[in-house]
């Protein structure tokens, strides 16, 4: 397997064998459940479909109810896709657990939706420098100052970075550190920090060394 | 949260001895010198005992050859062998930054 899904618990820190301290987030990872299982001939790529978070089947729509039934396994929260080898190895229905794919010292990318910020002014969402608060200026210590010219173009570029809605998106942080796998309760520690609000469903894939 | 002290649970130690600021106590430091491993004493008087759970640190003060030293020690670390409690101190106040303004003989007077 390339990837689990899980859940955001919190951070902590841990000492490595050295007694470094190391901040690290500590995520649910799995149990997660093969759905459904992609091939090169029927599909045209290669890929495994898991499932993570069970659900009661009422919150689950016909469709999706169908899909797990087929499967075997009972309605999932979150469905995502994870393409690569191993493909031949799983059969749908199949439980995934933590201590099967990630072992210490593994190196992961990490996909979650970050916090979500509300409408944010530029100098939080795009680190503009904003004004200057002093020379007499009265309102202008974080406006974005001109948006271009005037009668050429005569009008705003698209894509411009102005104030508006921030957060809430997908982020990758990549290259991050497996420093402790716990079976048990299936939890997984990774190094640093992890895009999300504690609670939030996030993808975990491995890194396969160049 | 409750998974979350779980993840502390498997370093945190259970053996530590109850001190707290104003206590003077002697803690054995692991220290490795290339690939020798040898315990380093350092005694004084916690000035503070700082957050909780794994992240947990208190501050001792000693002073040497007449400069103040301070040392931050994380609580649960692995690097710690052993914390004695040597002197009890009677103070009325959590953190004992004071001290750092005091002449020695204050400090006694203050802290027993």
């Amino acid at each position: 397997m390339t990837g689990l899904l899980g859940k955001k618990i919190g951070m902590t820190s841990i000492f490595d064998d050295a007694g470094q301290v190391i901040p690290c987030t500590v995520i649910e990872a799995g149990p997660c459940f093969v759905t459904q299982v992609k091939t090169k001939e029927r599909d045209g790529y290669e890929a495994v479909q898991l499932g993570f978070d069970q659900k009661a089947e009422r919150l689950a729509n016909k469709p999706m109810n169908g899909h797990f039934a087929k499967a075997n396994t009972k309605p999932l929260r979150i469905v995502r896709e994870f393409r690569g080898n191993g493909v031949s190895e799983v059969q749908p229905g199949q439980e995934i657990k933590v201590e099967a794919v990630f072992t210490k010292g593994d190196t992961v990318s990490i996909i979650g939706t970050s916090k979500g910020r509300g409408f944010q002014g530029v100098v939080k969402r795009h680190h503009f420098g904003g004004g200057f608060r002093t020379h007499g200026q009265s309102d202008r210590e974080r406006a974005p100052g001109s948006i271009g010219s005037s009668s050429y173009p005569s009008r705003v570029f698209k894509g411009l970075r102005m104030a508006g809605r921030m957060g809430g998106e997908q982020v990758t942080v990549r290259n991050l550190k497996v420093v402790g796998v716990i079976p048990d309760s299936n939890l997984l520690l990774v190094k640093g920090s992890v895009p999300g609000a504690i609670n939030g469903y996030v993808e975990i894939h491995k890194v396969v060394a160049h | 949260m409750e998974k979350l002290k779980l993840v502390d649970a498997t370093q945190m130690k259970s053996d530590l001895p109850a001190f707290s600021a104003g206590d003077t106590i002697n803690v054995h430091v692991r220290v490795i010198e290339g690939d020798k491993e040898r315990i380093q004493q350092f005694q004084g008087v916690v000035i503070g005992r700082h957050g909780s759970g794994m992240s947990a640190t208190f501050t001792v003060r000693k002073v040497s050859d007449g400069v103040g030293v301070e040392r931050i020690f994380p609580l649960h670390s692995p690097r710690i062998a052993k914390i004695e409690r040597v002197k009890e101190g009677s103070v009325r106040r959590a953190k004992m930054y004071y001290v750092r303004h005091l002449a020695a003989k204050q400090i006694r007077q203050k802290t027993s």
